[in-house]
């Protein structure tokens, strides 16, 4: 049991980051039922687009400077990426079968990674990216957190909060709540659904720079194909959480994140359950989870059970 | 409900279109000489990953096999034969390896392939390969069933496919000098290992442990991690409250560096060990080069220090390709070399032609083959594996990996 501080410290981490790109899934579901399944190339986007900053200063700059413009850039390049893929590739499919957009995402999620690819100085190859040096904070007795997890776990409180307090008390954000609720009815008080559904993909865009941001310093590279796993891990807490709900997601990505790092370390030593523990078993376990959660509560942790919908 | 039928059906879809989209094809080589009097072409197939993380090896191999095929037409090594290559691109995917190997077949010109990387796309390959007759030789293939059979353990040795060559040491010799030197010559005497359950890692660490364990080691963890995945912060919590004084890793560098980096930053300052496939340059970048002192076996000697080697580590400077010759690079010109002479003898016994039944002249001829390459003797054995069994350790000194040991291996 000594491990079960660093455990939960380490698996904080992982959930937070999780946390901040399930965000993206759940907001554009919550408005237009869909899963964004390019939601994962967006945050690799993200990554480039900061790192393309930090290339771009000059080398002598701190990275305690660099930071703030690097999240800047991988901003822009994410919202950017972000809400062309919703005008150009979402919007046109917005009344045909759900199943459309969906196959739409995938092929768009093939499409990111090939042109980063294929585009993008190097990136055949994981690119470094940035990172604090130095040793980790000793918080308490033999408890350590990571100096480059000390972003993530800052970033993410604040966004969740700016977040919250911008759906539920700022106009734009009722008339997000709306649409989600209702579009046409929304439509018909007035509100503009197309500018919504924009902001929407918009605001997943931001965090998934910030979460690539964060996933670049924790690993110290980022590659072309850091999207897909990172994507399916998010999807699944959005899921867990129940999606729809902005603080579901974050939840559900603490849960899973948490639910990883304790499979990773306490599975194995449960008598007769060697064979099955350590981290090649954690995805197995995260889903035993995942699956559990929805026998018992199919709409998820946060969810609300939405008869016409999930 | 649907959430979950949902997410399975992505999941799935998912999956498959990654797959197919590492199956792009390609075009194919021209092929425009016609007919007897002109210069035949001998084709030598590669097959390694030329995108991807491991890129870095890949392209490594795919030149080293060029300049090999370079200096054949310069010297005019087979009279009357124009040798060309055609590299395709597996991405470390077994089923990219099979499709490449399908495609090699088809081309009648090719005579040899140079590849895989990896001994898990090696698997799907051989079978198409044997079907076909057409000889297969790779340079970095390490797992020891691969052409000893499954039952190499018990030591009842099989070859399971006659065209199947390598000029790589096996795992059974890597993984034993590897913990020789880890428990002999390190002085380290509790070890966790860590595989990345693929072919190649999980052979190797278990042949790491029982050699660790049969000298008077211990075993104080094992954990396995999966490919592709960053964040390994739990194992390396696990390596420290294990009190392990050395990390042995079967797996490839991506994965390796960033798990030697995140156990060091969780405070084990202990070495990581482990085979060729950390051996490059990224597994040092990878770990965020805090990673002093990690160790590295890989077969041969260091080819940089080999005297057979220098022309060949000139000429590659001098060919100005853009990637360096990495881990395989002189194993790679081995391999490529080997097949240009089982062809040199293939024609020279017909008359200075090419006859019919080339590809299986071809591989009757590769196990007679003997000459003094870029690493030393080359020939094969009756399993088809190189019997060139020396090995190198390397360890990383100001973020570079400077050999300290090298030897032959002995019982």
């Amino acid at each position: 049991m000594h491990q079960l501080p660093q455990t939960l410290v380490s698996g904080l981490a992982l959930g937070a980051l999780y946390g901040l790109i399930a965000i993206g899934y759940t907001m554009v579901y919550g408005i237009v039922q869909l899963i964004n399944f390019a939601h994962g190339e967006i945050v690799m986007i993200g990554g480039f687009g900061a790192l393309t900053i930090h290339l771009w200063l000059p080398g002598s700059t701190p990275l305690g400077a660099a930071l703030p413009l690097m999240l800047i850039g991988g901003a822009l390049a994410a919202v950017a990426v972000a809400t062309a893929a919703e005008r150009f590739a979402y919007r046109p499919l917005r009344g045909a079968p759900r199943l459309a957009p969906l196959i739409t995402a995938i092929g768009l999620s093939i499409a990111l990674q090939q042109t980063v690819w294929a585009f993008y100085p190097d990136a055949k190859k994981p690119r470094l990216f940035p990172q604090f040096h130095g040793n980790a904070f000793e918080l308490a007795g033999n408890i350590h957190l990571q100096r480059n997890d000390l972003f993530v776990l800052v970033a993410a409180p604040l966004c969740m909060i700016a977040l919250g307090f911008f759906v539920s008390r700022s106009r734009t954000g009722r008339a997000m709540q709306a649409t989600a609720q209702d579009p046409d009815t929304a439509e018909l008080m007035g509100v503009d659904t197309n500018r919504i559904i924009v902001l929407a993909f918009a605001i997943g865009g931001a965090f998934a720079a910030v979460a690539a941001v964060a996933q670049g310093l924790r690993a110290g590279q980022i590659s072309f194909e850091m999207g897909f796993i990172l994507g399916l891990k998010a999807f699944t807490a959005a899921v867990l959480g129940g999606i729809g709900n902005i603080y579901g997601a974050m939840l559900g990505g603490v849960v899973l994140g948490i639910a990883e790092a304790a499979a990773t370390t306490y599975i194995q030593n449960i008598p007769g359950m060697h064979q099955l523990g350590g981290a090649g078993w954690k995805d197995v376990w995260a889903f035993v989870l995942l699956i559990l959660v929805l026998l018992i509560r199919p709409q998820g942790l946060l969810g609300e059970r939405v008869a016409d919908r999930a | 409900m649907r959430h979950r039928s949902l997410l399975v059906l992505t999941t799935a879809i998912a999956t498959g279109a990654l797959t197919l989209s590492a199956c792009g094809s390609r075009d194919k080589g021209g092929n425009d000489d016609n007919g007897s009097n002109s210069k035949a072409t001998v084709v030598i197939g590669v097959d390694a990953p030329l995108t991807g993380s491991l890129s870095a090896i890949g392209q490594g191999i795919k030149n080293s096999v060029d300049l090999a095929v370079r200096t054949a037409n310069k010297n005019n090594e087979v009279k009357g034969i124009t040798f060309k290559t055609e590299p395709l691109d597996d991405q470390a995917v077994p089923a990219s390896g099979q499709q490449n190997a399908t495609t090699l077949v088809a081309d009648k010109d090719v005579l040899g392939v140079v590849g895989p990387l990896n001994s898990g796309v090696a698997q799907s390959m051989q079978g198409v390969f044997a079907r076909a007759g057409l000889t297969q030789v790779s340079p970095a293939n390490t797992n020891p069933a691969l052409s000893q059979g499954d039952q190499w353990l018990t030591g009842q040795k099989k070859r399971p496919f006659k065209t199947y060559f390598r000029t790589a040491t096996t795992d059974v010799i890597q993984g034993r000098f590897a913990a020789q030197y880890a428990h002999d010559d390190a002085k380290k005497t509790k070890a966790f290992v860590v595989d990345d359950k693929q072919t190649y890692g999980v052979g190797l660490s278990s042949i790491f442990a029982e050699e660790f364990k049969h000298l008077g080691g211990q075993v104080v963890g094992t954990d396995h991690i999966t490919v592709k995945e960053t964040d390994f912060s739990s194992v390396a919590n696990k390596v420290k409250n294990s009190g392990a004084d050395i990390v042995y890793f079967g797996g490839q560098y991506p994965e390796g560096g960033l798990l030697s980096g995140q156990v060091k930053s969780a405070g084990a300052h202990i070495p990581t060990m482990g085979g060729d496939g950390i051996y490059d340059p990224a597994f040092i970048t990878a770990a965020g080069g805090t990673n002093d002192g990690d160790l590295a076996t890989s077969v041969g000697y260091p080819v940089d220090q080999l005297d057979s080697a220098k022309t060949f580590v000139k000429n590659y400077a001098a060919a100005g390709y853009k990637d360096p010759y990495a881990a395989y690079g002189g194993y790679s010109y081995d391999a490529a070399w080997a097949i240009v002479q089982a062809v040199k003898k293939t024609v020279e016994d017909n008359n200075g032609k090419l006859p019919g039944n080339a590809r299986e002249k071809v591989t009757e001829a590769m196990s007679k083959v003997s000459f003094d390459g870029v690493t030393g003797k080359v020939s094969f054995d009756e399993y088809g594996d190189t019997t060139n069994k020396q090995l190198t350790v390397y360890q990383v000194r100001d973020k570079a990996w400077k050999s300290v040991k090298s030897a032959t291996f002995k019982d």
